[in-house]
């Protein structure tokens, strides 16, 4: 048995949080280079310019990418050997208040969805834990804007409607996304598990690095192709029209019922900030 | 084209702005996004004066991160415009010109924009510290307790944009995929 205390897991969450909202992960960036490398468009090649001076005025100034600085979403892969001293999630939450504001980040989180008081500290975030066999105590935390989470959609297929069920949800919520999620994009889908395990799924394709495909050979493959029918949309960097609509796009999928196909799309901007450490 | 133009700003001045034409924006622009646009529409409804003048104004529809020591504000990139969609024509019928954000506008707006000669500017989505440069000093005029959905009133140089939806009701997101799927 590991002990790890609850402080550490503040301090790196409080970390997490500056970094991720800082840097973009080193695959998305290198997406965005290879992207404008690729672009034909000139009005596409000017809009990923801006995105690419913009990484870097932001790491100069110590600025935040994007103003949009997220809802802090926290995954822990816990080992189950390893013993938290202290409360995990008042843990958590505590370096998100503390990261967001030693990093002058956004607080965008309002307590109650209706009644809208901003709680000004931006917690609550996410915190999603993840059990393990080992003593590996891994976070990863994912500022998550609303701009692009306002897009993505579930949907209840069923077993008849199999893959091109799945291929058109996908290329339709792209399609009605249009330029509002600030493309170029990162798609993060969910195949099969219940309703609400679909989307956790979807938003656990988010963390995986643009270039690293499914390990399934079959999902590899639709990974490519609806990738590549993304990306010939025509959408575009902003929206203006382009070859670059989407950076990246992985799939996650669970076993599921005999009756249902839940597909979940959960859409990122080009900003698809995340970082990760390990206690 | 390109443009500079400064504010305030009247129809006449944006009547030649063409979709896709770039816009350099100089002067004072007012932020409001969702909260203070509900506050600023019930204040019109009830029949009561705006904080700010409407006649020829700009809004952008931005919450910037806070301001670090010695700046005038933190990231400032634009938020979705759809949100604001159910508000706008009631402003820009109270003469409100300028509306500057990303993504796609309703109907109701586009008609408003070519009845009134209004013009809608994108912003660079994402590009919070790009377009934090083009800033040289914010204040809050009201609505402090709405944190980074406050009103502040932007002194801005260069602040650069892109023409969305025209006077004409020409739409950037309609042409732009079009010419680039029509060109392959």
């Amino acid at each position: 048995m590991r002990t790890v205390k609850a402080s550490a897991v503040t301090d790196a969450v409080a970390e997490l949080c500056i970094r991720a909202n800082r840097e973009l992960p080193p695959d998305v960036r290198a997406a965005l280079e290879r992207a404008r490398a690729a672009e034909p468009w000139p009005t596409a090649q000017r809009g990923l310019d801006i995105l690419l001076d913009n990484l870097a005025l932001a790491a100069e100034k110590q600025l935040p990418i994007c103003q949009d600085t997220g809802m802090a979403c926290v995954f822990l892969e816990l080992g189950q050997d390893v013993h938290i001293d202290g409360d995990l999630n008042a843990a958590v939450q505590a370096g998100i208040r503390a990261g967001y504001a030693r990093g002058y980040l956004r607080c965008s989180v309002v307590a109650d969805p209706l009644r809208r008081v901003n709680t000004g500290d931006n917690t609550p975030g996410v915190l999603s834990v993840r059990l393990v066999p080992g003593d590996v105590c891994r976070l990863t935390v994912l500022p998550k804007g609303f701009g692009s989470e306002n897009m993505s959609r579930l949907q209840m297929l069923t077993p008849a409607d199999g893959a091109e069920g799945v291929r058109r949800f996908v290329l339709d919520t792209v399609r009605a996304a249009g330029p509002n999620p600030c493309p170029p994009i990162v798609v993060g889908i969910g195949v099969g598990g219940t309703f609400d395990g679909v989307a956790a799924l979807a938003k656990r394709a988010l963390l995986r690095p643009l270039d690293a495909a499914n390990p399934d050979p079959y999902y590899a493959e639709m990974e490519r192709t609806l990738l590549e029918e993304i990306n010939a949309l025509g959408i575009g960097p902003q929206g203006f029209g382009g070859r670059t609509t989407a950076l990246g796009l992985a799939i996650e999928t669970a076993p599921t019922h005999v009756a249902g196909l839940p597909v979940a799309v959960n859409i990122s901007c080009h900003a698809t900030r995340r970082a990760s450490a390990a206690l | 084209m390109e443009y500079r133009i400064t504010t305030p700003v009247t129809r006449e001045m944006l009547a030649p702005l063409r979709a896709g034409d770039a816009v350099l924006l100089s002067g004072t622009v007012y932020t409001a996004r969702d909260a203070a646009h509900a506050r600023l529409c019930e204040l019109l409804r009830r029949g009561e004066e705006a904080p700010f003048p409407l006649c020829g104004s700009a809004v952008y529809y931005v919450g910037p991160t806070p301001e670090r020591p010695g700046e005038p504000i933190g990231a400032a990139g634009p938020t979705t415009a759809g949100r604001m969609d159910r508000f706008s024509p009631m402003l820009i019928e109270r003469g409100q010109l300028l509306m500057i954000g990303k993504g796609a506008r309703s109907d109701a707006v586009k008609e408003a924009i070519v009845r009134y000669g209004a013009v809608y500017l994108g912003a660079v989505g994402g590009a919070g510290a790009v377009m934090a440069a083009a800033v040289r000093s914010a204040k809050v005029i009201c609505w402090p307790d709405l944190g980074c959905e406050a009103v502040r009133a932007l002194t801005v140089e260069d602040l650069p944009l892109t023409v969305v939806i025209d006077a004409q009701g020409n739409d950037l997101y309609e042409l732009g995929p079009k010419e680039y799927l029509a060109s392959l």
